[in-house]
């Protein structure tokens, strides 16, 4: 008990320590958008990557911790774009505060996108795993092609225009940094658990009396509700969404980040965020080998290192900034 | 009085010429899907492995007839066009199986899938960066002037895809069930470590199993093109994903079945296109497979599989 306690307070600290360190690295951050440091190009850039960080974490939670093969997360991102912009389209008037308008669109999208997960979960997750990932793919194919027809509403496949601009890197930021850690205290809990248990063994797991159906549905639906915010990020920060920006490959992309940076770790799903966000804007002449990079990344790692970067390992700056105070100490010590 | 009789006869007639106009349609992108699907259902049974990589073989099948028909300086005769273009594609299915699907086959199912993914935009952006986004244009290989049967006229090429698509299919069937081979591909889907204590080269009847899938996908891809009148790097996405559907229909490992789902999913979808609505067909057919994964996973002839500890 009293151990237990020590370790609950020791978790407390942690995650005091590390709003600390994200606080500090908003702030950084920043002062660079800020005073003009970076260009406005990167700015979008960060902007970018904070919605792919957004969109893996979210799969993370069905392909790395439920291990489910989930081919489709970018039709879930289309659905809360869409929603979202839309909505935002049409209330933009009334609510004169960007945030607030945020703020209701975005729950919008995610009850929209987590119905829809509902939807197509409760019959899907019956399946293995390989049906289910073409079940998903068909899936994704069936929303573009609905997005598509519905001219009347999202203006067919030329796309949705005139998205309020609104979002701001601070903005972007703070979404992003709620999302991921509701995802991270949603794993560290008791459902987060029994959802690993079934990515371990779902016979054993369904033998100590869990409740497969259930809490693969609820690992679904969160993943499609999240993946909703991602899309009402995306929408305000293009101003501009079209079909074709949900695709089957938009949903590879997100996949292959997620397989990259280790199925189950958020840290390396971030982390792998950022790098093949950035690597194919910042080598411009690169960016038509993208998919080819893609490819053959993800052939590699499956190859040669089938669990990812991290594995099922997470990266906690809170810690590393402890051990290293207490290295320090330990030299004054001595001294 | 009489002239209502006459003209509804006639409207009847002018209906059934354009049903049976749809239904060759049909035969003739069935027997395409069926060509594709059989790939799909015989690699699925061997080393139980969606080869997303599949319709990209098929698209490489067009690329490499296109290759051997238009640029090489002499002319070639359409059936070495074929069988040409069908043997490159079967050593390019041996290939992408030891390079890439080999060293997976007891990793986990979902890092061989993903692994097949890869493989599949792999092939795709190469396409992309030999051959270049802009499609080529595929022009008839055959004469173009249609062939009359029974008084109807249909096009030449329509008549040589079913006839060469259901030609291979039997040799294809005749060599599964009646040679030495065809016995070891059949005891290696049954229980790969049996065949193996019973002496059959596993790593061998794989890579046949890789090598006719791949063959009778490139024709399937060849036909297409033809059809389509152009190459290009993303030609195999769409059709391979239904002639996927359609190996899911007929029962997954079942090469009967893949063949017949294939004909039922061609036909299905050019009717939908011609009497339905050409827009939604696309959502109309993965709505079918959704539902056919709901209510009968295991398809039309496939055998339920039990998940066993």
């Amino acid at each position: 008990m009293e151990k237990l306690r020590k370790l609950r307070s020791i978790m407390r600290e942690d995650i005091v320590l590390n709003l600390i360190i994200m606080v500090i690295v908003f702030l950084v951050l920043y002062v660079l958008v800020q005073s003009g440091l970076v260009k406005g190009y990167i700015t979008s850039l960060f902007i970018l990557i904070l919605i792919m960080i957004v969109m893996s974490t979210s799969l993370n939670i069905a392909t790395g911790f439920l291990g489910q093969l989930h081919l489709g997360h970018a039709a879930f991102m289309g659905i809360g774009a869409y929603t979202a912009s839309l909505l935002a389209i049409a209330l933009r008037d009334y609510i004169p505060s960007d945030l607030v308008l945020f703020i209701v669109v975005t729950l919008a999208a995610m009850l929209v996108a987590g119905i829809a997960g509902l939807l197509i979960g409760a019959p899907a997750l019956r399946l293995r795993g390989d049906y289910l990932g073409i079940m998903t793919l068909g899936f994704g194919e069936i929303v573009k092609t609905i997005i598509t027809n519905l001219k009347g509403i999202t203006n067919g496949a030329q796309g949705l225009y005139g998205i309020p601009r609104v979002m701001t890197f601070p903005l972007a930021f703070w979404t992003t940094v709620i999302v991921v850690s509701l995802i991270f205290l949603f794993m560290s809990s008791r459902h987060g658990r029994a959802i690993l248990s079934i990515r371990e063994d779902e016979i054993a797991a369904e033998s100590v009396g869990i409740n497969l159906t259930k809490y693969k549905l609820l690992g679904f639906v969160l993943a499609s509700m999240f993946a909703g915010v991602g899309g009402s990020m995306f929408g305000f920060t293009i101003g501009f969404i079209a079909p074709t920006s949900f695709n089957f490959l938009k949903s590879v992309e997100i996949f292959v980040i997620v397989v990259l940076g280790g199925m189950g770790s958020l840290s390396g799903a971030i982390i792998s965020s950022i790098v093949l966000v950035s690597l194919p804007e910042l080598l411009r002449d690169f960016a038509n080998y993208r998919y080819l990079l893609y490819s053959t990344l993800l052939i590699i790692i499956m190859l040669f290192k089938s669990e990812g970067l991290m594995g099922t390992k997470e990266l906690n700056p809170a810690s590393y900034l402890k051990s290293f105070w207490h290295k320090f100490n330990k030299r004054g010590e001595i001294r | 009085m009489d002239i209502f009789p006459i003209i509804i006869l006639k409207e009847v007639q002018i209906n059934m010429e354009l049903f049976l106009n749809q239904l060759i349609n049909g035969l003739n992108t069935g027997s395409i899907y069926a060509l594709v699907a059989i790939g799909y259902t015989m690699v699925y049974g061997i080393i139980r492995l969606i080869n997303f990589a599949h319709g990209e073989i098929m698209m490489f099948g067009a690329y490499f007839a296109f290759l051997f028909a238009f640029t090489l300086p002499f002319k070639l005769p359409f059936l070495i066009v074929i069988l040409l273009s069908m043997t490159v594609a079967a050593i390019m299915g041996i290939i992408i199986e030891k390079v890439a699907y080999k060293k997976l086959r007891h990793a986990p199912r979902i890092s061989a899938l993903i692994t097949a993914i890869g493989m599949s935009l792999f092939l795709q952006n190469l396409a992309l960066l030999i051959f270049g986004a802009n499609p080529k244009v595929m022009k008839p290989l055959i004469s173009t002037e249609p062939i009359v049967i029974f008084g109807y006229s249909v096009a030449r090429l329509t008549v040589l895809t079913i006839i060469l698509s259901v030609l291979f299919m039997v040799v294809l069937s005749l060599f599964v069930k009646h040679t030495k081979s065809g016995k070891a591909m059949r005891a290696v889907s049954m229980d790969k470590e049996a065949a193996l204590l019973m002496g059959i080269n596993v790593d061998s009847v794989i890579s046949l199993t890789f090598a006719l899938g791949s063959a009778l996908g490139a024709l399937g891809g060849i036909f297409y093109a033809m059809a389509y009148v152009q190459v290009f790097p993303t030609l195999g996405v769409m059709p391979g994903l239904k002639a996927f559907i359609a190996a899911v229909f007929g029962g997954i490992g079942n090469i009967g079945g893949a063949m017949l789902g294939g004909y039922i999913i061609g036909i299905i979808e050019t009717m939908v296109k011609a009497y339905v609505s050409s827009k939604w067909v696309d959502a109309i057919v993965f709505g079918l497979l959704i539902v056919i994964l709901l209510f009968k996973p295991s398809g039309i002839l496939g055998k339920h599989e039990r998940e066993k500890v």
